[in-house]
C-alpha cells in the first residue's frame, strides 16, 4: 500500500509536467486543425537552451524559463508562419502533421550537431534534497516542477477566459467563420496561439530537463507520450489534457512498482486504446466529423 | 479487355521485364544494393499508399509493420528453423498473411476516430511495437539485437535474390493498386476519402472497405520487413521499427503523388539513390537528418500534390491547347 501511495504521488508530480507540454499541443489543434508533431522536439530545445544558460551562465533552470519561454514563443511565431500557415486546402490538417514532424527531425538533426547525442541533464544544486512527508519521500525538485507547472496552466486558463484575446481564442475555437465575421483576426490568433503552445513546451522543456536526462532523440519518446495524452483528453480539450496527463503519470507509476518499469508506457497505450473503444472522440473530446 | 487495361497491362509488363532483366546485366554489387534499397521502398510507399492514399487516412505506423514482419521472420528463424536458401522468401505470403490479420484487431478500434486521431493512433502504434521489441526480450533478444543465419547465396551475385524479392513486392503492390483502382472497392475508398458521411449514407460499408485496404497495406509492408530483415541477417528493435522508414515512404509517396498508382514508386526511385548518396557522403552525421527535414519541406510545401498529377495536369493543359489551335482551321476548312 505504501508503495501504491508513493507511486501515486510521484505520479502526479511528473503528470503535472505533462500536462504543461500537452497544454501547447490541445490549445494549437483546437484553435488550427493543427497536430504539432514537433512539440516533443521544442521541449527538448527548450532543455537544451535551459541546460545551457545554467552550465554556461550560471541561471537557474526554474528561472530560465523566463528568457526560454519568450525566445520560444519568438520561435513558435516564425514557424507558424513559415511553415505552418502557407498549408492550404482540404487536408492542410494532416499535411501539418508531416510538416511539423519534418521540423522535429530538423530540431533533432541540429540538436545532434550541437549537443552530440549524450545523455545530459540540468543539475543545480538542490537537484537531490527532498522531504519526508508521512513517511512518503517527496522530491523537491519534482514539487517545485509541478508547481510551475500547475502556476503556468492556471495563468493559461486565465488567460484564455478573463481576457479580450482568450475570448478571440475561444471565438474561433468555437465556430472560426463566425469568429471572424465578429472581427476577430483569425490570422492574427492562430500565430500568437501557436506561439502560446511553444512557450508551453518551452517552459515544460526547462523543467522536463531538472528532471530528467535527456538526448536529441528523446523527443521520440515524449512525443508518443504526449500525443496518447491529447487523444485521450479529446483533442482540442485543455482540461482532457491535464485530467488525461495526470492519469498518464499515475498508471505509469503504479505500473512501475507493481509489475516493471519496462511495461510503463506501454500500460498507458494499453488504457488509450480501450478507452477509445468505448469513446472514440476522448474524454472531453467532441466528436471529430470529417468536412 | 477495354483499351485502357491494355495499356496498363503494357506499361506493366515493359516496367516488369526491365526490373528483372536489371540485376543480370548490371552486376556492380553496390548498384544492385542501391537497387535493393530503392525496391523496398518503392514497395513500402505502394503499400502505405494503397490504404492512406485511396482511403485519405494517413497512417503513421506502416513501420510498424515492416518491423513486426522483419521480426515474425527472424523469430521463425531462430526458434522454429525454416531452413536458408530460398525457402525464406517461401514463407514470405504466411508472415504477411498473418502480421496483417493480427493487426486487423487494434486497426478496427483506430478506424473508430477519424482523420487525425488516427494518425496519433497509430504514430503511437509505431512506438509501442518498437518497445514491445525491446521488452518481449525471451524472442526478440530486446536491444541486443535478433541474429539470423547468413544466406547461402553465390557471393558474386548476393544481392541478385533480394533484389528480385523485394521487385515482385513492388509488382505484387502495384498489382494490389491497379486492381483496387479499377474495382468496387476502388471507388468506395476513393467516396470515403471524399466524403465519408456521404459514402456511409449512401450505403457503402465504409469500415470493411477501409479494413480490406488496411490488410492488403500491411500484407505487403510486412513482407517487405521479412525480405529487409534477411538481407540485413541482424536486426534490433530501433532499426527495424524505424521512424525514419515511415516518414521516407511517406515522403516518396507525396513527392510521386499520392492517390495515384506509380506515384509512390517514382517518388521512390527518385529520393532513394539520392538519400543513400547523401548517407555515404555526410556519413552518419546527423547533417542527414537535417538534409531530410529540408527535402521534406520543400516537397510538402511547393509540390504537395505530388510530380504525377501536376505532370498530368500540365499534359492536359498542353492538349487543350493543341485542340484549340487547332479548332478555327477546322471550322474555315468546313467553310470553304
Amino acid at each position: 500500500m505504501h508503495q501504491i501511495v508513493q507511486a501515486i504521488i510521484l505520479g502526479v508530480l511528473i503528470g503535472g509536467v505533462y500536462a504543461l507540454m500537452a497544454s501547447g499541443l490541445t490549445l494549437v489543434f483546437g484553435i488550427m486543425k493543427v497536430i504539432n508533431v514537433a512539440q516533443g522536439a521544442l521541449v527538448i530545445l527548450a532543455a537544451y537552451l535551459s541546460y545551457w544558460l545554467f552550465s554556461h551562465l550560471g541561471i537557474d533552470p526554474f528561472l530560465s524559463i523566463l528568457v526560454v519561454a519568450p525566445a520560444m514563443f519568438v520561435l513558435g511565431v516564425a514557424v507558424q508562419l513559415v511553415f505552418v500557415r502557407s498549408l492550404r486546402g482540404p487536408d492542410a490538417s494532416e499535411l501539418s502533421l508531416l510538416v511539423t514532424w519534418a521540423l522535429a527531425l530538423g530540431i533533432e538533426g541540429v540538436l545532434s550537431v550541437f549537443f552530440k547525442t549524450t545523455f545530459r541533464s540540468t543539475l543545480p544544486s538542490y537537484a537531490d534534497r527532498s522531504w519526508d512527508v508521512l513517511g512518503y519521500n517527496v522530491g523537491f525538485v519534482r514539487v517545485l516542477a509541478f508547481g510551475t507547472s500547475a502556476v503556468l496552466l492556471i495563468l493559461l486558463s486565465l488567460l484564455l477566459t478573463r481576457t479580450r484575446f482568450g475570448r478571440a481564442v475561444r471565438a474561433t475555437v468555437q465556430n472560426p467563420t463566425a469568429a471572424t465575421l465578429l472581427g476577430v483576426d483569425a490570422n492574427r490568433v492562430q500565430t500568437l496561439s501557436f506561439g502560446l503552445g511553444v512557450s508551453m513546451a518551452a517552459a515544460a522543456g526547462a523543467v522536463y530537463g531538472v528532471i530528467y536526462p535527456f538526448n536529441p532523440g528523446s523527443h521520440y519518446d515524449l512525443i508518443s507520450r504526449l500525443l496518447s495524452i491529447v487523444v485521450l483528453g479529446g483533442l482540442g480539450s485543455l482540461g482532457g489534457a491535464v485530467v488525461a496527463a495526470l492519469a498518464m503519470g499515475v498508471i505509469e507509476a503504479i505500473v512501475a512498482v507493481e509489475i516493471s518499469p519496462i511495461w510503463a508506457s506501454f500500460s498507458f497505450f494499453v488504457v488509450l486504446i480501450t478507452f477509445l473503444l468505448v469513446r472514440p472522440q476522448g474524454i472531453f473530446g467532441l466528436r471529430e466529423r470529417t468536412l | 479487355m477495354s483499351r485502357s487495361a491494355a495499356v496498363g497491362v503494357l506499361r506493366g509488363g515493359a516496367f516488369a521485364a526491365a526490373g528483372i532483366a536489371f540485376p543480370f546485366v548490371v552486376h556492380a554489387a553496390w548498384i544492385v544494393n542501391i537497387g535493393v534499397l530503392t525496391l523496398m521502398y518503392a514497395a513500402l510507399a505502394t503499400a502505405w499508399n494503397l490504404f492512406s492514399g485511396y482511403s485519405g487516412y494517413i497512417s503513421l505506423g506502416q513501420a510498424a509493420f515492416f518491423g513486426l514482419g522483419a521480426y515474425t521472420l527472424g523469430i521463425t528463424f531462430a526458434h522454429v528453423g525454416i531452413g536458408s536458401g530460398y525457402n525464406p522468401f517461401y514463407a514470405l505470403p504466411l508472415v504477411g498473411a498473418g502480421v496483417a490479420l493480427a493487426s486487423l484487431p487494434v486497426a478496427w478500434i483506430a478506424l473508430r476516430t477519424r482523420h487525425m486521431t488516427f494518425a496519433i493512433v497509430t504514430l503511437t502504434l509505431l512506438f509501442v511495437t518498437q518497445q514491445l521489441a525491446f521488452n518481449l526480450h525471451s524472442i526478440t533478444h530486446g536491444s541486443s539485437g535478433l541474429m539470423l543465419p547468413t544466406p547461402s547465396f553465390d557471393i558474386a551475385d548476393y544481392d541478385r535474390p533480394f533484389y528480385l524479392a523485394m521487385f515482385a513486392l513492388l509488382l505484387l503492390g502495384l498489382g494490389a493498386c491497379w486492381l483496387v483502382l479499377r474495382s468496387k472497392l476502388g471507388l468506395m475508398l476513393l467516396a470515403i476519402r471524399e466524403d465519408e458521411e456521404k459514402a456511409r449514407g449512401l450505403g457503402i460499408r465504409v469500415t470493411t472497405a477501409k479494413l480490406i485496404a488496411w490488410w492488403l497495406s500491411v500484407a505487403v509492408s510486412a513482407m517487405v520487413g521479412g525480405v529487409w530483415a534477411y538481407y540485413l541477417t541482424f536486426i534490433y528493435p530501433e532499426s527495424a521499427v524505424d521512424p525514419l522508414v515511415m516518414i521516407g515512404a511517406v515522403l516518396m509517396t507525396f513527392l510521386g503523388g499520392r492517390g495515384t498508382l506509380w506515384g509512390p514508386a517514382i517518388g521512390a526511385f527518385l529520393l532513394v539513390p539520392v538519400q543513400q548518396y547523401m548517407l555515404t557522403r555526410l556519413g552518419a552525421s546527423q547533417l542527414y537528418l537535417v538534409g531530410y527535414a529540408a527535402v521534406f519541406m520543400v516537397v510538402l510545401l511547393v509540390l504537395p500534390r505530388g510530380i504525377v498529377p501536376s505532370l498530368r495536369d500540365w499534359i492536359d493543359r498542353v492538349r487543350e491547347r493543341q485542340r484549340t489551335r487547332r479548332g478555327p482551321i477546322v471550322r474555315e476548312e468546313a467553310h470553304a
